[in-house]
């Protein structure tokens, strides 16, 4: 099975071809530094202010239609244990108590739509999305239930309808996508009575909070989180106490999730590049040798044939040598026999024929 | 004929055929659950713990372990070693019914089974290494699928198309190696973009290298401990070739294991070296680790060396399914074990009976169908016509 010019080409236009369908990954892989679209919202949550009401929560329930709790919101005793965030609860606020320590501080925990979401970035039928207004929604018409988001998300935020057979969603803050493009502020900023929330550009929330951080420097750490985590979120919180003791971790570093993944995508277009050539190569060398080696083999046994050949011709013909001088000896006493024979006869017979006539007779005799 | 005698006189109630249809019917059973309740009914799967054994077993271990398929292939058209031919038609049918079954084991895991070609061809989300994923198994499986046919349609008496199809071999071999090294590798850059969720020890920027390096030794491992069970109950079914070169298939094969291990064993350890994880090992993560990396690694590896030169056959069976057994702890320690590492033993997951259930029942049913098909196609023999071809 040799390989003809044309279907090498054909297979190089092939390369080339799944290179080129290819090709978005490769860009999605480089170093481009995306900082997010450009006056796009976010909501600082100030945890020094929140006092643990549950407005919030109660306010995403209603906003989203989830179904209603079988616990009130107004019941506090749920902040005894910790939650996250469910199917049916978009967001959730958790208490932290520190031994000794004065206050409890309460933080709300939700959807911190990433810069640059892992979700998104994980999504294989792009369901969620980035979009201008700083959102990160879903679309559940394109959602095939891999749950590979939930993998992906640092935060451990998107929660899946696993009680749900055959049109299971993935379920998480939406910013309250639809009502801000309506100019609306989203339903837990708005249910917040002690102001820990405030909505705006993400831009101004961080000024703003930067100020707040230098006016009270007591009051607060000096850390925005989320300014810079995970490549910066759209949600950006402050504290008064390490973000590590109020369940929020602090190792999360400062890049992007795409960025971890974008060197195994870019080793893609090197796979599809260097394998056929490689791979083709190396059966083409492998080819090459077992067809030289065959070459060899046979010239060697034609080599060994044709010194056979010679040989035996040397000594055949040495022997033919032999055989026809034996031969002719043989021939030559057989005839001499003959003639003495037939001499003896003619002497037996005519003894006193002419020398002349015995030779006749003799030629005549056989 | 002795072949017809042995079924008359087998009856139908053999250990096997029992043990196989009470895990079908519980299967079935649960798949009834599945598909009515919810994953929330069968599975211990919660918002934490997104991806269980459906994922860690049968897709992980079952791609991992279906890799004999492009390694022998590779083996015999690519690199030339015509030795090992015998041995490509079962790596071939394994493979295909593994990933057969890996895309049947994704229907019970998924939302909506019946969107999974949506991100081939509604929505592609190129920036997901898990649509990397998918492209390749998707386009893998139809590979396999042509590359398994010729067997089937010898059996049909098809010649035509077989032939058409043999001609294909080398291009088809091609495509399945880049198509296997691109998701063998992307299986384990899967985890890659959660840094914060797995263990450092097991979290690496190697992660693809070592998915793929480890791809290699758990084909070949597999090869020769499918090829074990095979003379043990399909004896009769091989014909005088695969006889002969069996011994040489599993000692090859073994070899080359042998070295690929070492290799494995090596960038594991500059693995552990790049990211200065060394002091991790003193711990019971640590522990855990060297059990998978010198048990179920090195120790093999040296098995197959000792086995190889000795020319030990039963050794080499025993290192191979070793290996196997290594492999399967890799990818659940990855996906599982030390996937949610720092969560509390409360939040942690642990699979549920069902979940097992169908595990058993997605593995029962490729043995029922592996043996459907060599008991009938030209997989461990040759069919006459076609003796001195390919």
């Amino acid at each position: 099975m040799g390989i003809s010019r044309r279907q090498f080409l054909g297979w190089l236009g092939a390369a080339a071809g799944t290179s080129a369908v290819l090709g978005e990954k490769t860009e999605a892989a480089s170093n481009k530094v995306f900082k997010g679209y450009p006056g796009s919202f976010g909501v600082l949550h100030d945890t020094t202010r929140c006092i643990g009401c549950r407005k919030c929560e109660e306010a995403c329930n209603r906003v989203n239609e989830l179904p209603l709790p079988k616990i009130p919101f107004e019941d506090l005793a749920v902040l005894n244990t910790k939650r996250r965030t469910q199917s049916d609860a978009y967001t959730v606020v958790n208490r932290f108590i520190n031994n000794g320590n004065m206050q409890p501080v309460f933080v709300k925990s939700q959807c911190n739509h990433c810069l640059e979401p892992a979700c998104a970035s994980a999504c294989f039928v792009k369901a969620l999305k980035k979009v201008s207004t700083g959102a990160v929604v879903y679309d559940s018409s394109l959602c095939v239930g891999c749950r590979y988001c939930m993998i992906a998300c640092p935060f451990n935020i998107p929660a899946y309808e696993y009680n749900n057979p055959l049109t299971p969603r993935v379920m998480k803050c939406t910013m309250c996508h639809p009502l801000i493009e309506k100019g609306l502020l989203p339903g837990c900023v708005e249910a917040c009575p002690k102001e820990a929330l405030t909505f705006g550009p993400r831009e101004k929330l961080l000024k703003e909070a930067w100020q707040r951080i230098e006016k009270y420097s007591d009051r607060y750490l000096d850390h925005i989180y989320g300014e810079h985590e995970m490549g910066g979120t759209g949600w950006v919180y402050l504290s008064g106490r390490p973000f590590a003791d109020i369940g929020m971790r602090d190792d999360l570093g400062i890049q992007p999730a795409s960025s971890y993944t974008s060197g195994p995508l870019a080793a893609v277009p090197v796979v599809v590049g260097l394998w056929p050539v490689l791979l083709t190569g190396i059966y083409a060398i492998s080819k090459r040798k077992d067809k030289i080696s065959e070459e060899e083999r046979i010239e060697a046994v034609s080599r060994t044939k044709a010194n056979a050949n010679e040989e035996m011709k040397a000594k055949l013909a040495a022997l033919k040598d032999t055989m026809t001088k034996e031969k002719e000896a043989a021939i030559n006493l057989e005839v001499k026999r003959a003639l003495e024979d037939a001499a003896k006869k003619i002497k037996a017979e005519q003894p006193e024929s002419a020398k002349d006539e015995s030779v006749n007779i003799s030629g005549e005799e056989k | 004929m002795s072949q017809e005698t042995a079924y008359a006189n087998k009856s139908i109630f053999t250990p096997f055929n029992i043990i196989a249809s009470i895990i079908i019917i519980a299967g079935l059973i649960v798949t009834v659950l599945r598909f009515t309740k919810g994953l929330g009914t069968v599975t211990n799967l919660d918002n934490n713990n997104p991806w269980g054994i459906w994922i860690g077993f049968d897709l992980l271990c079952g791609v991992a372990l279906a890799a004999g398929g492009y390694v022998t292939s590779a083996a015999c058209y690519i690199f030339g070693l015509k030795r090992y031919h015998s041995a490509v038609r079962p790596a071939i049918l394994t493979a295909f019914l593994g990933y057969a079954l890996v895309v049947l084991a994704l229907h019970y895991d998924v939302g909506r089974p019946w969107r999974l070609p949506y991100p081939v061809f509604i929505s592609q989300g190129t920036t997901s290494l898990l649509f990397e994923v998918g492209l390749c198994v998707f386009l893998y499986l139809s590979v396999l699928f042509i590359e398994y046919s010729p067997a089937a349609l010898e059996w049909l008496g098809l010649k035509k198309i077989r032939n058409l199809i043999v001609r294909l071999t080398l291009v088809l071999t091609i495509f399945g190696v880049i198509l296997s090294t691109l998701h063998q590798s992307s299986l384990g850059a899967l985890f890659m973009i959660a840094p914060s969720k797995l263990h450092p020890l097991w979290y690496s920027n190697y992660l693809t290298v070592y998915f793929f390096i480890s791809s290699m030794f758990s084909g070949l491992s597999m090869v020769i401990f499918e090829g074990s069970l095979a003379h043990r109950y399909f004896h009769n079914k091989m014909d005088e070739t695969h006889l002969k070169e069996s011994k040489d298939v599993a000692l090859g094969f073994g070899k080359a294991a042998s070295f690929i291990m070492m290799g494995y064993v090596g960038v594991k350890l500059i693995g552990i070296s790049i990211d200065n994880n060394w002091h991790y090992l003193t711990t019971g993560w640590g522990a855990w680790y060297l059990l998978e990396l010198i048990g179920f690694a090195a120790i093999p590896s040296f098995m197959y060396a000792i086995a190889v030169r000795e020319k030990n056959l039963r050794l080499v069976r025993w290192a191979a399914l070793i290996s196997v057994i290594g492999v399967v702890l890799n990818r659940f320690n990855v996906s599982l074990v030390a996937f949610n590492w720092q969560l509390t033993s409360a939040e942690r997951y642990f699979p549920s009976w069902s979940e097992i259930v169908i595990s058993l029942f997605v593995v029962t049913i490729g043995l029922v169908v592996y043996r459907f098909i060599v008991t009938r196609m030209p997989i461990l023999h040759e069919h006459p016509d076609y003796q001195h071809d390919n």
